[in-house]
């Protein structure tokens, strides 16, 4: 326990010092939720019906901008190594990291989310429905995302080709953190299904995920 | 940072000691003095009590545009001149333009909920501060992304001078377009349209925001000059 | 019981080509082993098949005596090329990183750092420090966390005379206390060794450059 605990810390360390992402992450949301009513036009009652799938949209890029870090840093500065060396099993090693970024990274995304309804004008009720489903959908994407930045460590490519690949595995979390979304401002029940599929989509990759990773790292011929 | 431009740093120094005290006293007397001005104004025929927010609204947003003035001579000061002391200001100036830039969009919002109805408008001035809020905050990451702050220097500044396009939109947004945001109603050729009751307290108001720059950059300065010197005898002081 | 590392029959294969192959060699407890060849030979990927960070083709690297439950991996320390050093962590957090982290028996941080000549600046940014000394602070990481196999390439790399000479020191005692190295070098390691010289057969001028190249690339 002691061993992941330090993991921990170190991540979050460096994530929240100088250099780290944590920061850039929610300017790169709040500029994605700007762009947007330039392109589809300043009219309330359209953002607003489109505010919800402009979140989600702007939240998943923004954590898979950031999600290209999660093993590169240790990759090139040899540091992934010995974390394989390490007697803590890799997926482990691969989940706390993971978690550790999702801390970082993606909770800063939920918080800010309701000011960013705000400009989208949803009321706020509805952007605190959205910040939910977000908080409950974010770790499927840092989890499921985690297991293409250990492929792309793997292969020693990053940016573009991380994007590609992770994108359609989080196509399924997207289309339930939108409905639910959805679900909760006009739906019947509030929230109902699509956000029970969406915890179990999390629930789902917080298993797949690491061991997915771990066994991606471990195939790394250098 | 070289040991030898810490000559006019030093100076700069002993002045903002001596500087600084005054600086406190008379920003506060004018903000007590601008606030009760502003408390005994009368209320809008047509607004009410919420008028009293220009008090403040219209202040920050003053300063979110000359915060990045500075940031732009500041920068110049850097390229050109390479004057040790240009990207400190710069630096320090990054974070208090952002402030004053979430007030003015903060207090913005505030007042347009009673008036327009809602929060936010995408209207030409709100999204053209916003804009330039974001611009503070990509600017304070660049400064943020790297360890040593004479490298991020010359990046920053050139970023600077670029977003100073957005100054001018800001400024004249409210006449080119036509917008839900009210047009200017004391800086306009043709003098003042505003009764003096609402105008002295708002200038007041306006001056003592001012100071309060005037009073965190100068101390934001002196603390970055000392964060750099810190950082170069630990430098120092790793090598021996 | 003692502890020996045994290799037997070692092929390393990469990019298709043979690097090296029937490698065997026995390294016995208090002992140490210096592989050596000319570059490209194989003596980084031989280290890391040893480490468990790269799959051997042919053959059977055994532990004798180690604990049951760990592998070879889990009981060695790896001193590579790269720092594995976070600059915007400080001298102290990195080494306690690496005390807490990978598993084996703790030793006081501070006496680590001061055996490598870093006791006094254990507060500042790894980001300060020179080459040299990020690479004393990787050899602190051997001493925060007793390990019995030391796997060290090029250790001395980087390091100046009184550096190499202080680590020779510092190998001596681990080998002492009944630890095991295996260290690639090109220079004398300073301590006695048996000498295990890879590649030699391998290697003829016949090479086509492309594959040396290949297996040149740092591992």
């Amino acid at each position: 326990m002691t061993a992941l605990a330090a993991l921990f810390r170190r991540d979050i360390r460096i994530a929240l010092r100088i250099g780290g992402g944590a920061l850039v992450g929610m300017l790169f949301f709040l500029t994605v939720v700007v762009l947007m009513p330039f392109a589809i036009g300043p009219d309330l009652a359209t953002l607003k019906r489109l505010g919800p799938a402009i979140l989600w949209i702007g939240a998943m890029l923004a954590s898979l901008l950031t999600l290209d870090r999660l093993f590169m840093g240790d990759s090139e500065d040899g540091s992934l190594d010995l974390l394989i060396m390490s007697r803590v099993p890799l997926e482990l090693t691969c989940a706390t990291k993971a978690l550790a970024h999702w801390l970082a990274a993606g909770v800063p995304l939920v918080v800010i989310t309701p000011a960013l309804g705000l400009l989208l004008n949803l009321d706020l009720s509805t952007s605190l429905a959205v910040a939910l489903t977000l908080l409950a959908g974010t770790p499927a994407l840092t989890f499921t995302g985690m297991i293409g930045a250990a492929l792309a460590v793997t292969l020693h490519r990053g940016g573009l080709l991380l994007a590609v690949v992770v994108i359609p595995l989080s196509i399924p979390v997207l289309i339930f953190g939108v409905a639910a979304s959805q679900a909760a401002i006009t739906g019947p029940v509030p929230f109902g299904a699509p956000f029970t599929i969406l915890c179990a989509l999390t629930l789902a990759s917080l298993v797949i995920g690491p061991f997915a990773a771990a066994a991606s790292l471990r195939q790394r011929m250098d | 940072m070289a040991l030898i431009d810490l000559a006019n740093p030093t100076r700069f120094l002993a002045l903002t000691e001596r500087v600084l005290p005054w600086c406190i006293a008379i920003t506060v007397i004018l903000l007590l003095l601008g606030l009760q001005q502003a408390y005994v104004a009368p209320d809008d025929y047509q607004q009410g009590a919420t008028v009293k927010i220009m008090f403040i609204h219209v202040p920050n947003a003053w300063l979110s545009m000359f915060v990045w003035g500075v940031m732009s001579l500041s920068a110049l000061g850097t390229l050109v001149w390479r004057h040790p002391l240009a990207d400190v200001s710069a630096q320090a100036a990054a974070p208090l333009g952002a402030a004053f830039t979430f007030l003015a969009l903060v207090t913005g919002s505030l007042w347009g909920r009673p008036m327009w109805g809602t929060y936010w408008e995408w209207d030409a001035r709100m999204t053209s501060v916003l804009i330039l809020f974001v611009m503070y905050l990509g600017l304070i990451a660049l400064w943020r992304s790297v360890e040593d702050p004479s490298r991020a220097a010359r990046a920053a500044a050139v970023l600077t001078l670029v977003g100073a396009i957005n100054l001018p939109i800001i400024k004249f947004s409210v006449d080119w377009w036509n917008t839900l945001h009210q047009p200017a109603s004391v800086l306009r050729a043709g003098g003042p349209k505003m009764d003096p009751s609402f105008l002295i307290p708002l200038l007041i108001m306006a001056v003592a925001f001012s100071f309060l720059f005037l009073t965190l950059h100068l101390a934001a300065m002196r603390n970055e000059i000392l964060r750099r010197r810190v950082r170069s005898l630990r430098m120092l002081q790793a090598r021996q | 019981m003692a502890m020996r590392l045994k290799g037997r029959g070692i092929r390393c294969v990469r990019g298709g080509r043979d690097i090296f192959s029937g490698i065997d060699f026995d390294v016995a407890q208090g002992t140490a082993l210096a592989v050596t060849g000319r570059n490209g030979a194989g003596k980084t990927s031989l280290l890391r098949i040893i480490a468990g960070l790269l799959p051997a083709a042919d053959g059977t690297i055994t532990l004798d005596g180690g604990g049951d439950e760990l592998t070879i991996a889990e009981q060695a320390h790896y001193l590579g090329h790269r720092d594995a050093l976070k600059p915007s962590l400080s001298v102290i957090e990195n080494l306690l990183f690496f005390r807490d982290f990978p598993g084996g028996t703790p030793a006081d941080p501070q006496a680590s750092l001061e055996a490598v000549g870093l006791g006094a600046i254990g507060h500042l940014p790894a980001a300060y420090l020179s080459a040299g000394q990020r690479r004393r602070l990787s050899i602190a990481r051997l001493l925060v966390l007793r390990r019995p196999l030391w796997l060290l390439d090029e250790p001395t790399a980087a390091l100046d005379a009184a550096g190499q000479k202080a680590f020779a020191g510092l190998m001596r005692d681990h080998l002492a206390q009944g630890g095991l190295i295996v260290a690639a070098t090109h220079g004398p390691l300073g301590i006695d060794a048996q000498e295990l010289r890879i590649g030699d057969n391998m290697s003829d001028p016949a090479t086509p450059p492309e594959a040396g190249n290949a297996a040149d690339r740092p591992a």
